[in-house]
Parts: C-alpha cells; sequence; structure tokens
C-alpha cells in the first residue's frame, strides 16, 4: 500500500512538473519532450488505476506517433527567431489567477464530502485473472460497435484532410491529360509531304 | 489508500496547467497545441478514475475515443500549421489578425 501510494506521489509530481514545463519553456522541442515525460507519467498513473490497455495505448500512439508528429513539425518549421516568447510575463498574473480561481473551485467540489459514498471508497483492484483489453474489447465491438466505426471514419477524414491540406503539386509534373489526347485531330499530328521519287 | 479525490485533484491541477498554457503562450502556436493535448489529458484522467473506483469500463470506452478524435485533431491542427507557416512565415497567434477588418 505504501508502495502504491508512493508511486502515485512521485508520479503525480513528475506529471504536474513536466505540464508546467510545457507551458513555461521556450523552446517547442523542448515543451514537446517536456509533454513525452508527462505523457509517460499519466500512463504510469493509468496503470496504478488499472486501465493497462489505455496506458499502453498512450504510450504507443502519443508519444510513438503524435509526439513524433510534433516533432516532425517543430523540426520542418525552423523556428529559431519565433521560439523566443516576449510578452510572456504580461499574461502572467492573469494566467496564475485564472489557475487559482479554477482549481480552488474543483479542489473544493472534489472534497470527500461533496463525492457522496465515491469519496470514501477505495480503490478495490481487479482479480488477478482479469484482463483489461478482454473487458473493452467485449464491450467496444459489441456495445460500442457503431461509435467505433464512426471513430475509424474520424480517421480516415484526418488522413485526408492532412494529405489534401500539405500536399503540394510538383511544378513541373508531367501528366497525361486525357481530354487533349481525344480531342487531337489527324490535321494536327500527321502532315503529308510530297516529294519527288528519286531513283 | 489514494482515494478518488487524489486523482480529481491531479486532473484538476493539470487542466488548470494547460488553460494557463493558453493564456500565457501569445508567441508559439505549437505549444498552444500541445496544451490542447494536456487538457484532454487531464479530461481522460478524471475519466478513468471515475471509470476504475465506479467499477465500470464504459469510462474507459469514452477515453479511447477521446484519445482517437485527439490523434485526429492534432493531425489536421499540424497540417493546418504548416500552410499557416507557409504563407506568412510565422506561426505567432499575435501575427494572426487578418480578419481584424
Amino acid at each position: 500500500m505504501i508502495v502504491e501510494k508512493l508511486v502515485f506521489y512521485v508520479f503525480s509530481a513528475l506529471l504536474i512538473g513536466s505540464a508546467t514545463m510545457v507551458i513555461v519553456s521556450r523552446h517547442s522541442v523542448r515543451a514537446a519532450f517536456f509533454l513525452i515525460v508527462s505523457f509517460c507519467a499519466s500512463a504510469v498513473l493509468w496503470m496504478l488505476l488499472e486501465a493497462e490497455f489505455l496506458a499502453l495505448l498512450l504510450i504507443f500512439v502519443y508519444v510513438g506517433a503524435v509526439m513524433t508528429l510534433f516533432m516532425f513539425v517543430v523540426m520542418m518549421l525552423n523556428l529559431d527567431k519565433e521560439s523566443v516568447q516576449e510578452k510572456f510575463v504580461r499574461y502572467l498574473p492573469f494566467a496564475v489567477l485564472i489557475v487559482a480561481l479554477m482549481v480552488g473551485v474543483l479542489v473544493y467540489a472534489f472534497n470527500p464530502g461533496h463525492l457522496g459514498d465515491l469519496g470514501l471508497a477505495m480503490s478495490t483492484h481487479q482479480a488477478a485473472d482479469y484482463s483489461n483489453t478482454k473487458a473493452l474489447g467485449a464491450l467496444l465491438y459489441t456495445h460500442y460497435v457503431y461509435a467505433f466505426e464512426l471513430a475509424a471514419v474520424i480517421l480516415l477524414i484526418a488522413i485526408v484532410a492532412a494529405i489534401g491540406l500539405t500536399h503540394r503539386e510538383k511544378s513541373n509534373n508531367k501528366r497525361q491529360r486525357i481530354a487533349a489526347q481525344l480531342a487531337a485531330t489527324k490535321e494536327e499530328r500527321l502532315q503529308v509531304v510530297e516529294m519527288e521519287a528519286v531513283e | 489508500m489514494i482515494s478518488l479525490t487524489d486523482y480529481l485533484i491531479v486532473g484538476a491541477i493539470l487542466f488548470g496547467l494547460s488553460l494557463a498554457g493558453m493564456v500565457i503562450n501569445r508567441k508559439n502556436l505549437i505549444i498552444l497545441l500541445m496544451s490542447v493535448e494536456l487538457m484532454l489529458l487531464a479530461v481522460n484522467m478524471n475519466f478513468i478514475a471515475f471509470a476504475s473506483f465506479l467499477q465500470d469500463t464504459a469510462g474507459q470506452i469514452f477515453v479511447f475515443f477521446i484519445l482517437t478524435v485527439a490523434a485526429a485533431e492534432t493531425a489536421i491542427g499540424l497540417a493546418i500549421l504548416i500552410i499557416l507557416f507557409r504563407t506568412r512565415q510565422s506561426i505567432n497567434v499575435s501575427d494572426l489578425d487578418v480578419l481584424k477588418g
């Protein structure tokens, strides 16, 4: 139990610290690395909540794919001049006020007294032969199968949109123009040359 | 033992931090997108905490879909960012004032 508590507090601190670094760091690359750290830390917290499949999904999909995409974009844009933030301090009091207000209200609302029976509930562990992946799959392919297919369509749209937005056609592209080919007449292409027969 | 409140407070702090990130980052659109990611992470944290403490797997299904939509959103957001940079040579948020009139 003490180990569990230790893991929770260490990784929560890591998560909050790296999230702070994401928003205050001056360079996009550094912010992206801290975002990776915060994703990994929250994956550990999800493991603690026995959501193993989603924890691994977070690492594979986010750290493996989405953050790589972020890195690609950061490197592609070449933002040496841009990366230095000016007016950082100007909005800082406002931001601190917002965070203090919002977190204060939420912490007050999450007081165990306000959560009813849930506030006193302790996390119960699943049986040793419980498979989180199996449970998720059993629900996903029965109850939520339409939503699942919609998610697939959303991903397809995202692929098409991302490619369609960023794709640049080459100016010297060589391609077949079928309409021009069909519209061509004999007179345009064929030239009959009359010449003397040579013995 | 760790109670539900602890997880919810972690989520709340994360949400507040990402909101602050959106307020203070007026220069860099990429960090703004990263703040959106953090905000979704905070929401997912709450979903998973409730799913675990209520013994209801449906909460985890929601997280699954949020992750899907967030990945799609990031891909399209970054694509828009790239064409924005191509046309304006800048991703500074305060430069995006064409609609000012």
